[in-house]
């Protein structure tokens, strides 16, 4: 085999590598072609425009009265909003970390001078059970959150877990303040 | 014999251990790369690939649709829109799907002008011919009831009135469209089994396909000749020598259907279908899509319900025993004297059927669409088995590589004519 | 043969010349230039913004575009806060109270355009007959544009010894001439505030234009797509083929 024609391309051997240049432009133009065509066929499966709308929600926060709470739908799970009283929030706040199963401070949970409000996915950590607590003659187990009927699991007024056999806390979605009596859930 | 591996030719060990327990890649080796072919196919040749791909792309468009679409009443019209504005690409994909089906019908009529003229349907490809004519029958059904899915005002009176039809065969004709409809009228019920039908019928369609293409490889191609292969000489294997020239083909054809997709998405539509199903309003002209044109022509020409029921659906079925029907031994048009000039007026007709159908039966329009339908049918039940009897074919080439090394493949000089019609 | 064969050529030619437009008994609309169209063609979105003012304002009140949203106005060009604010002003269904009887509230962006009947029945006990909606009155008339257009302008008072029906208007291009909309535009309508002419053409136009994008909303992505796609095929034509001349270059054919 001729070193020289491996290398210049020239004569038969040329010939070949000519044609196979052809077929590989070719060939990688077919291909770039069908991934073209296939990412909005894909990107057809995503969200539509309409469930991308639905993937935000507003909330009007006046009608809650002190006590007591809401619970909203928003991407198909329950929200718990509550309006926690003055002595829920201190209680929240004084926990040694120490105490806690899943420790995290109640000012990671609220939002800047809001700690009135606390925003939690209303959806038990351990097996997926929505946990009660939201309207003030629900039991809330004894730390005065939310208490899961499932297996008993319990939650402080921050939404931490306090008692398995769940082992987090209740999740805290992205939210935000558009003012102070409207919440934007996502 | 159990336990025995297929001997494979394979030398990479992962396709080698696949291969020996199930020969799939010796089959395509064996029949799509070198599959002896003959090497004197014209660009004609290139449909039956083409109607393949379409019917790969309708599948996946069709799933992607089905992932959106409603099929209730009160819901379908809306889910189209649905998938035209808020589904990502759904624009894309419906305008696919919708001009789709016209391609399909565009290719596979080409197909099957290709066959009518080459003689593909003769011995021995008369089972591969059959096979055909009921991909072309599934084909129909499924267009028919996909069209009706959308719900629009053409897809709710087109589903009446062909439905009804079914009420002309005698005694059993008013039970059979009670059962079609699954109710007293096109509704509901209706709109939900088209559309378990129309999901399940293009499968149906990739067997037979599968079966059409089984049929022509153990046969092997036609020609535009029309005689058979004698020796290697005659062949090229397919691949690469029909993959790449079918790739140009295949380009040709998304780009024509590209055009269709993005720049006249609607050129093949009626307006009609783009507002609601509404049963107590008829539009004013009940027009199916152009493939069905000319059939809608042949069931308008007749007063009588039944008849005309009847010549429309004979019009197909005498596609089925057009190989018995034809009586010439010369397989090519490019042999037959009359017969290439005469189809011409066969493809004239259906055109002029074509456009009668687009119109309402007043008129020229009335006596147009009897003469072509006339005309149709002479051709197959007249026209052809006489043709065979009383033309005389020109002399075929001894062989296909001798043919094409005279640059045209045209009738030898004196003295090496050829037996017609040789046996396979 | 081929006299026979040039007879039904001429047969055909001549069928096919003397298919008129479907207009039945109604003249052809004349054709109008529009900025969407060729396969260049865009929305010019000011008319279309000034023709949804008309919508709004004339046209809502007793036609429906059910399969509109407010967010898709982000498609002519408004912004988000013009849309919330759009949203915000009308009512619509916002599902049950706790009774469960059905309420209605301030829309939102994710809202259906506001219906102004709850349902065609709603709409033909109030006007005798229902308005079609206008979601895809473009696609869903012989003519699109130019037909809408010239119903639009086309009021006029109807010639003398012309058998007028109860409840219908005489209108040149609507086929039968008696449509049962009473003329929705007179000129000075609605007042756009970029001061543009409120003439029954210029509102027509506007509104013919916002109807175009309201029924093809993705057209200009699907031209620009369309281009790009056609492009890639014509080179990929000229590789194949010249693909296949080498592949074939060995061989007599």
């Amino acid at each position: 085999m001729s070193d020289a024609v491996a290398v210049h391309g020239h004569g038969p051997a040329g010939e070949i590598a000519k044609r196979d240049f052809l077929k590989l432009v070719t060939g990688a133009a077919a291909a770039v072609g069908t991934a073209a065509v296939a990412w909005p066929l894909f990107d057809s499966m995503n969200p539509a425009q309409d469930v991308l709308a639905l993937s935000a929600v507003e909330i009007d926060l006046a009608p809650i009265a002190v006590g007591s709470g809401i619970t909203v739908m928003w991407q198909g799970k329950p929200v718990f909003i509550r309006h926690r009283t003055a002595q829920e929030i201190e209680a929240a706040q004084t926990v040694p970390l120490s105490q806690l199963i899943d420790p995290e401070a109640d000012s990671a949970r609220v939002k800047p001078n809001h700690a009135q409000w606390i925003v939690l996915i209303g959806i038990c950590t351990h097996l997926g059970c929505v946990p009660l607590g939201n309207k003030p003659t629900d039991p809330r187990g004894d730390w005065g959150g939310w208490f899961c009927p499932c297996h008993g699991s319990q939650y402080d007024t921050s939404g931490r877990v306090r008692h398995g056999p769940a082992p987090a806390n209740l999740a805290v979605p992205a939210y935000a303040f558009d003012t102070d009596t409207k919440l934007k859930i996502g | 014999m159990a336990g025995q591996l297929h001997d494979s030719d394979f030398k990479n060990p992962v396709i080698q251990w696949i291969d020996t327990r199930l020969p799939i890649f010796t089959m395509m080796q064996k029949e799509y790369a070198v599959f002896p072919t003959p090497k004197n196919f014209n660009y004609f040749w290139n449909f039956g690939a083409l109607a393949v791909v379409t019917l790969v792309i309708m599948i996946v468009t069709g799933i992607l649709l089905a992932m959106s679409y409603q099929p209730n009443t009160e819901l379908a019209f809306d889910s189209v829109q649905h998938i035209m504005r808020d589904v990502n690409y759904g624009w894309m994909i419906r305008y696919i799907h919708q001009n789709g089906a016209s391609m399909f019908f565009i290719v596979t009529y080409i197909h099957i002008f290709r066959g009518m003229y080459y003689g593909s349907y003769k011995k021995p490809r008369e089972l591969l011919w059959m096979l055909g004519v009921v991909i072309l029958l599934l084909m129909m059904a499924t267009a028919f009831m996909g069209y009706v899915l959308p719900w629009g005002q053409m897809s709710y009176w087109g589903a009446t009135v062909i439905t009804n039809l079914f009420s002309a065969f005698p005694i059993v004709g008013h039970g059979i469209v009670t059962w079609l409809w699954g109710g007293f009228s096109v509704a509901n019920p209706t709109l939900n089994r088209f559309f378990a039908l129309h999901y399940l019928l293009p499968f149906v369609l990739v067997g037979v396909v599968f079966l059409h293409v089984a049929a022509l490889h153990i046969v092997g191609s036609n020609n535009p000749l029309g005689i058979d292969v004698k020796s290697p000489q005659d062949t090229v294997p397919f691949h690469p020598y029909y993959t790449a020239k079918d790739s140009i083909g295949i380009c040709i054809f998304l780009l024509i259907w590209a055009i269709f997709v993005f720049f006249a998405p609607h050129a093949l539509s009626d307006p009609n279908n783009s507002i609601p199903a509404n049963p107590l309003q008829t539009p004013e002209d009940i027009v199916p899509e152009w493939y069905f044109l000319p059939f809608y022509a042949i069931l308008r020409s007749i007063p009588n319900k039944l008849a005309g029921v009847c010549l429309m659906f004979g019009s197909i079925l005498v596609l089925f025993v057009l190989p018995w029907l034809d009586t010439s031994p010369v397989r090519s048009a490019r042999f037959r004297p009359i017969y290439r000039r005469e189809i011409w007026l066969l493809v004239l007709a259906v055109f002029g059927l074509g456009i009668c159908g687009a119109h309402k039966p007043e008129g020229i329009w009335v006596p147009l669409s009897r003469l072509c339908a006339l005309y149709y049918y002479l051709h197959f039940l007249v026209i052809l088995p006489l043709l065979g009897k009383f033309e005389r074919p020109l002399p075929l080439p001894e062989s296909i590589s001798k043919a094409v090394l005279r640059r045209g493949g045209g009738p030898l000089p004196q003295g090496v004519a050829a037996k017609p019609m040789e046996k396979a | 043969m081929r006299a026979v064969a040039s007879y039904f050529a001429a047969l055909l030619l001549g069928a096919i010349a003397a298919t008129p437009a479907m207009a039945q008994e109604a003249p052809v609309p004349p054709p109008q230039q529009w900025s969407w169209q060729g396969p260049f063609g865009t929305y010019d979105l000011a008319d279309a913004q000034r023709g949804f003012q008309v919508y709004k304002d004339v046209c809502s009140n007793c036609h429906s575009m059910n399969n509109l949203h407010y967010r898709d106005l982000a498609g002519i060009a408004l912004s988000e806060d013009q849309i919330k604010a759009i949203a915000a002003s009308v009512q619509v269904p916002q599902g049950l109270d706790d009774q469960g009887n059905p309420k209605d509230g301030p829309g939102t962006p994710a809202s259906m355009f506001r219906a102004p009947f709850a349902n065609p029945e709603a709409a033909k006990a109030a006007l005798k007959v229902a308005p079609p909606d206008l979601s895809n009155i473009i696609n869903a008339r012989e003519g699109g544009p130019d037909y809408v257009y010239a119903i639009l302008n086309g009021f006029t008072p109807a010639p003398p010894g012309f058998k007028l029906a109860e409840g219908s208007n005489y209108n040149e291009y609507f086929p039968g001439h008696q449509i049962a909309m009473p003329q929705p535009l007179h000129g000075g309508d609605v007042t756009f505030a970029d001061g543009a002419p409120n003439t029954i053409p210029a509102e027509a136009h506007d509104v013919v234009t916002f109807l175009a994008w309201a029924a093809d909303p993705h057209m200009v992505q699907r031209k620009q797509i369309g281009w790009r796609v056609v492009l890639f095929l014509v080179v990929m034509t000229g590789l194949t083929y010249a693909v296949k001349r080498q592949v074939w270059s060995d061989v007599e054919h």
